[in-house]
């Protein structure tokens, strides 16, 4: 197992140098100048934009700022945001639990709803309940959800006014954050109403950035169950005269959840880009909206570190999806 | 589920309507972006300034509230020397800095700050000038203060001599300006001792009427009323920033209660504000101005007629209607009317495109084709250039004029702007700084600010109105200047190196219990005088 | 067997899997109402100047934010109301399919070309070549798409062309692996070693031999692509990275018509339910597409 496991992680080294190539290749050759935004529509004279580019490391050539990039890195240090000059790592930390939360529930969320629909859907294969539950299925898979979001504000935000149009908690409510959580800080607070208000403010990001995992999880369940359940050894514990109810749960469910398990991992990737649209519409204080800003306000350091950290963080859960397969299907392992 | 839902809904609908504790007075203030900081020197931003400047900070002279005059701030009182070149501040006694749970200040303010506040920008040696690394201070470079203030003298404790290298009559405006905020030198020490500086940009000290108490990167600032506060005690108990970029956003959290205030609401919500019961509208004409900058270098736009035949073909009402949605006035000169020597007797161009096109005829110009730019960004006088350019493209069609729309990212349109040879005319706008008219015309339109690193996109040297205007910055006397500034606008209209598109019309909405806000012609949010209705 | 009578068989086989493919793709309801859409999208692209009641970029100036007919102020010119500056709404969604149509067939050849080709080649001569490219294609695949498509969008300025040059660049390592998946499953087979007996040249081997043979699995990934892209190209529209205005590009106009959410709910309604319609079509065609082509399923 350790050997599998060190085997995968060595597999993603070169991709990650790979990575700090592109995240600092792609960044240093973005049309714009940060100084030059600084200034803004004022203008700035040559001499004092030499200045301040010198100062800020940009006339050196760019390969001499490439090796003092992963210097850096390897000392831990991402950088500085050039517009609030602090350290990107800092910045990512506390921006990160709002993403991480929000992404957790909806994962959770998709899951919850997505994996029973698409059994049931199987086992009733042709029902009524399989063509509803499949189409909104696919309807959802098709959803700009960009546009689902605003949809939803205005009937639930504006026209019923049931869900608090954005942030994360009431303002009545302040708290130190702990656990960066707002769910569990909230609680660990101990004020009244603090998680009630919380989870409202949750609720329709939440359920808009569900939207397409939802769907893939139902359908990809429901394909998945349909297989097992044509291979022969299910056939065999049919004909043996078991029920049907523990034909499907304990063989098909356990078989069909290999596939599921790893169409959930791979959902983060989506969720990241999914968490980007949606952040920005419910302006939710998370790493998808501070990215979109910092591309805008060419925030170099940001742009490369943000990027960098995003895919080692996808990485680690793809690493962690595969050594979730290995444990359960050993055959993988020692292919 | 969907009960689930409903009953939990219900229940975070009753707490929000029960959101405004009725002990403790708090104020609610839904602000578009994140500050870059707290430390007002290095930044630009307004959004900054109103999170830091305003309410945390004094300066030696402050805007009075309301206008571009200038009144006592820290300083009680001054005298400017005959020759206009020496200023001595008298500062106010018994002024008390805030305290933090890590600092506990031990004397009051004096000198030593205002010494340090200064020199900390503008002298590189000064222990504090790169106190983060990479950090620059733009504003006061840009207000031209290293050239200008030779020295400042400690006279006593509480009294200051700037020494200024020529006369120069916006200075107080200047310092009245975020940047030049007083900060405390004892602080500074306090952190440096404890090896903690950067705290000096997380959790600021000052002399204003709040108190800065917590910051959740983009989402809260919170304040708490500076109990010690030397002027007029704030009558909220609490102040809160919602940091809310989006505008719909914004405006559905004021119509639900969750905030008192808001900036920058959508032109095309405004309607609605004012037709809803439990809100109103303060409005003003911002402090800026919008134009279309033609290369006056290139042909055929160096010819005067040209410019005015465009100008005549253009019909900025209605650009105002479909970009502005009403929100907005058209522009005859390049200072707003809110500004003082703003020209009232100057005609517009009439939109007129019969008589456009006979001057593009005498002209001797045919089958023109052009390029608008127009910026990629919305900007509080400019709310979509692209519409605007594209309105511009009609109109220039009627009297046979070609044009194509251009865009670059913000950075490059910036610089590609200033490149010298630039095709095309650019939609471009400004935003005043400290409400001088010189703030405007100097930066846009003088022979100097032509030159590379210069903000004149119309490359216009008039020999003539740059004299004027250095006439006017070296005297102190306002009538003369007044006379002066409006007989340049004369000259301007006359030369139309630019279309002067519109001053864009700020609105701020708040709820309709709230009393005492006073708009800033300056574009700041300042909460010291605003109050609740019971 | 004689050189023609391989071509006769061929040709009835053909014939043959055309009919069965028909006969499994027309037995999914769904999949032959979304071909029915796409080809009504297709054919209101095709003839739009026909169909459109008015130009897509003319502004009415006296009919700004015309609420849809039945709605009270609205006007019977303009069946969908109109936006902001005047123009009608219905005509600019007719436009607009053109844009879909074309951004979806412009990122789908470059990506199934540029992928084909990519994994056609690691896959074929392995070993280094195999390692470098599949190592470029995991960096590619490590980050969101939509976030490295905004990225490369940043980088080459926002415009539909380079929206749609990043988004291909973002889908090209699915077909890739694809192809590669593929190539190294077929290189093992028998028909390929006696192809190479045969005195078949590499390039012949790639493109006349192994590709035909792995079609069915690029064929539905490329249905799949051509959805996504439709999407992404409207979000990146929506983040104002993607097509500029005034071009009706769905996404697009839900950006600039974002502001009115509460005031005028058709600017921002009509564009998003065109982007779900057409994207839903085309997914139910995909669903068809795969179970007519994937044997696998066909079984159970």
């Amino acid at each position: 197992m350790i050997r599998f496991f060190l085997g995968k992680l060595l597999y993603l080294v070169p991709t990650f140098i790979g990575i700090t190539m592109v995240a600092f290749g792609f960044v240093r050759v973005l049309p714009g100048d940060p100084v030059l935004l600084m200034a803004g529509e004022r203008g700035i004279s040559p001499e004092r934009h030499a200045e301040l580019s010198a100062q800020l490391g940009f006339d050196k050539p760019i390969w001499s700022q490439y090796l003092d990039f992963l210097g850096r890195l390897m000392h831990g240090d991402f950088g500085l945001s050039l517009v609030t000059k602090k350290p990107v790592i800092t910045e990512f930390l506390t921006l990160f639990p709002a993403t991480a939360e929000l992404g957790l529930v909806a994962i959770t969320i998709a899951a919850l709803i997505g994996v029973p629909v698409g059994v049931i859907a199987a086992v009733k294969r042709g029902s009524w309940f399989d063509q509803v539950s499949m189409t909104t299925a696919l309807i959802g898979f098709s959803m700009p959800i960009f546009w689902w979001g605003l949809l939803l504000i205005i009937l639930f935000s504006s026209i019923l006014q049931w869900t608090p149009v954005s942030g994360r908690i009431s303002l009545m409510f302040f708290f130190k954050p702990v656990t960066g959580f707002m769910l569990i800080d909230s609680l660990l607070s101990g004020q009244k109403g603090a998680f009630t208000s919380a989870l409202s403010h949750l609720i329709l990001p939440a359920l808009v950035l569900a939207t397409i995992p939802l769907a893939v999880i139902a359908r990809q369940t429901r394909s998945a169950m349909l297989e097992v359940m044509g291979e022969d050894y299910v056939r065999t514990a049919r004909a043996k005269g078991m029920s049907s109810t523990r034909v499907i749960g304990v063989h098909a469910l356990r078989n069909a959840m290999i596939p599921v398990i790893t169409t959930i991992g791979l959902q983060v990737g989506t969720l990241m880009a999914g968490a980007i649209l949606t952040e920005t519409i419910f302006s939710w204080p998370g790493i998808g909206k501070w990215m979109i800003d910092s591309i805008s306000r060419r925030d170099y350091p940001v742009v490369q570190s943000g990027l960098l950290l995003i895919a080692a963080m996808v990485m680690l859960v793809n690493l962690l999806v595969d050594l979730t397969y290995g444990l359960i299907n050993p055959r993988i392992r020692h292919q | 589920m969907k009960l689930l839902t409903r009953s939990l809904l219900a229940a975070s609908a009753l707490l929000m309507a029960g959101a405004m504790p009725a002990m403790a007075k708090t104020f609610v203030y839904c602000s578009e972006a994140s500050p870059e900081g707290f430390d007002p020197a290095p930044y630009t931003a307004g959004g900054t300034f109103d999170a830091s400047a305003h309410p945390v900070f004094n300066r030696l002279v402050e805007f009075k509230k309301g206008t571009t005059e200038i009144e006592p701030g820290l300083a009680e009182k001054w005298d400017v020397s005959a020759d206009g070149t020496e200023y001595t501040f008298h500062l106010r006694k018994g002024v008390k800095w805030q305290s933090n749970e890590k600092f506990t200040p031990t004397r009051e303010f004096n000198a030593d700050d205002v010494i340090f506040s200064y020199d900390r920008q503008g002298n590189d040696k000064n222990p504090w000038h790169q106190y983060i690394s990479g950090i620059t201070y733009e504003y006061y470079s840009s207000m031209e203060m290293p050239s200008l203030i030779k020295e400042i003298v400690k006279i006593d404790d509480h009294t200051v001599k700037f020494v200024l290298s020529r006369p120069e009559s916006p200075f107080l405006a200047n310092i009245a300006m975020p940047f030049a905020s007083i900060v405390s030198k004892e602080y500074a020490d306090a952190l440096d001792k404890a090896g903690t500086k950067e705290d000096f940009n997380n959790m600021p000290i000052g002399t204003g009427p709040f108190k800065f108490v917590a910051y959740q990167k983009d989402a809260v600032i919170r304040y708490q009323k500076n109990a010690d506060y030397w002027g007029e005690a704030p009558k909220i108990d609490d102040l809160i920033f919602a940091i809310t970029p989006d505008a719909a956003v914004r405006l559905q959290k004021l119509k639900a209660g969750e905030c008192h205030l808001m900036p920058y609401p959508a032109p095309a919500d405004i309607a609605a504000i004012k037709a809803d019961t439990t809100l109103k509208l303060d409005e003003q004409a911002g402090l800026n101005v919008s134009y279309l900058a033609y290369n006056t270098t290139v042909k055929p736009f160096d010819d005067p007629k040209v410019r005015k035949a465009l100008n005549m073909a253009m019909n900025k009402q209605a650009i105002i209607d479909a970009v502005f949605q009403g929100a907005g006035q058209v522009a005859k000169n390049p200072i707003p009317p809110t500004m003082w020597s703003y020209n009232k007797d100057i005609k517009d161009d009439p939109y007129d495109p019969e008589a456009s096109k006979k001057l593009l005829a005498e002209a001797g110009v045919k089958d023109l084709s052009m390029k608008i730019w127009a910026m990629p960004v919305q900007r509080p006088y400019m709310p979509n250039a692209r519409r605007t350019a594209e309105l511009m493209q009609a109109d220039f069609a009627k009297v046979g004029v070609k044009a194509e729309i251009v865009s670059y990212e913000w950075g490059e349109y910036l610089k590609k702007s200033m490149e010298p040879g630039r095709d095309g005319a650019v939609i471009l706008g400004w935003t005043g700084d400290n409400g001088d008219p010189d703030n405007f015309l100097s930066v846009l339109l003088s022979c100097a600010s032509a030159q590379p690193g210069g903000a004149n996109r119309a490359f216009w040297c008039n020999k003539e109105f740059s004299d004027l205007l250095a006439k006017a910055k070296a005297t102190a006397d306002p009538a003369e200047r007044t006379k002066l500034y409006e007989q340049a606008q004369v000259i301007f209209k006359d030369q139309a190196p630019w279309a002067t598109l519109d001053h864009s019309t700020q609105y701020v909405p708040m709820r309709k219990d709230v009393t005492g806000f006073k708009m800033s012609p300056l574009g700041d949010f300042t909460f010291d005088t605003v109050d609740i209705a019971e | 067997m004689s050189e023609t009578a391989v071509k006769l068989s061929d040709a009835a086989i053909r014939r043959r899997m055309l009919a069965d493919f028909w006969f499994y793709f027309s037995q999914n309801r769904g999949a032959v109402l979304g071909l029915f859409v796409f080809l009504f999208i297709v054919f209101i692209a095709v003839f739009a100047p026909l169909i459109a009641p008015h130009s897509p970029i003319e502004q009415y100036r006296d009919a700004l934010l015309v609420p849809p007919v039945w709605q009270e102020g609205g006007k019977a010119g303009f069946l969908l109301g109109t936006d902001p500056v005047g123009r009608d709404i219905l005509s600019r969604l007719i436009y607009g399919a053109q844009y879909s149509l074309f951004i979806g067939i412009v990122v789908v050849s470059i990506s199934l070309v540029g992928g084909v080709l990519v994994g056609l080649l690691a896959g074929f001569f392995g070993g280094w070549v195999d390692s470098v490219i599949m190592r470029v294609m995991d960096v590619i695949l490590a980050v969101p798409s939509l976030l490295l498509a905004l990225v490369l969008v940043a980088i080459l300025g926002p415009g539909l062309t380079n929206a749609m040059i990043s988004i291909a660049i973002v889908y090209q390592p699915h077909f890739a692996r694809l192809a590669r998946a593929a190539v190294m499953g077929e290189l093992r087979r028998d028909y390929v070693s006696a192809a190479r007996v045969a005195g078949a040249g590499d390039l012949r081997l790639m493109f006349r031999t192994i590709l035909p043979n792995c079609l069915a699995p690029l064929i539905v990934q490329a249905t799949l692509s051509f959805s996504s892209a439709v999407l992404d190209s409207a979000a990146l529209g929506f983040l104002n990275m993607g097509a500029q205005p005034p071009t009706p590009e769905w996404g697009t106009m839900l950006a600039e018509a974002r502001e009115f959410i509460l005031r005028a709910w058709w600017v921002v309604t009509f564009p998003g339910l065109a982007i779900l319609i057409s994207v839903l079509a085309i997914n139910l065609m995909g669903d068809g597409l795969r179970d007519a082509l994937d044997p696998k399923l066909k079984r159970s």
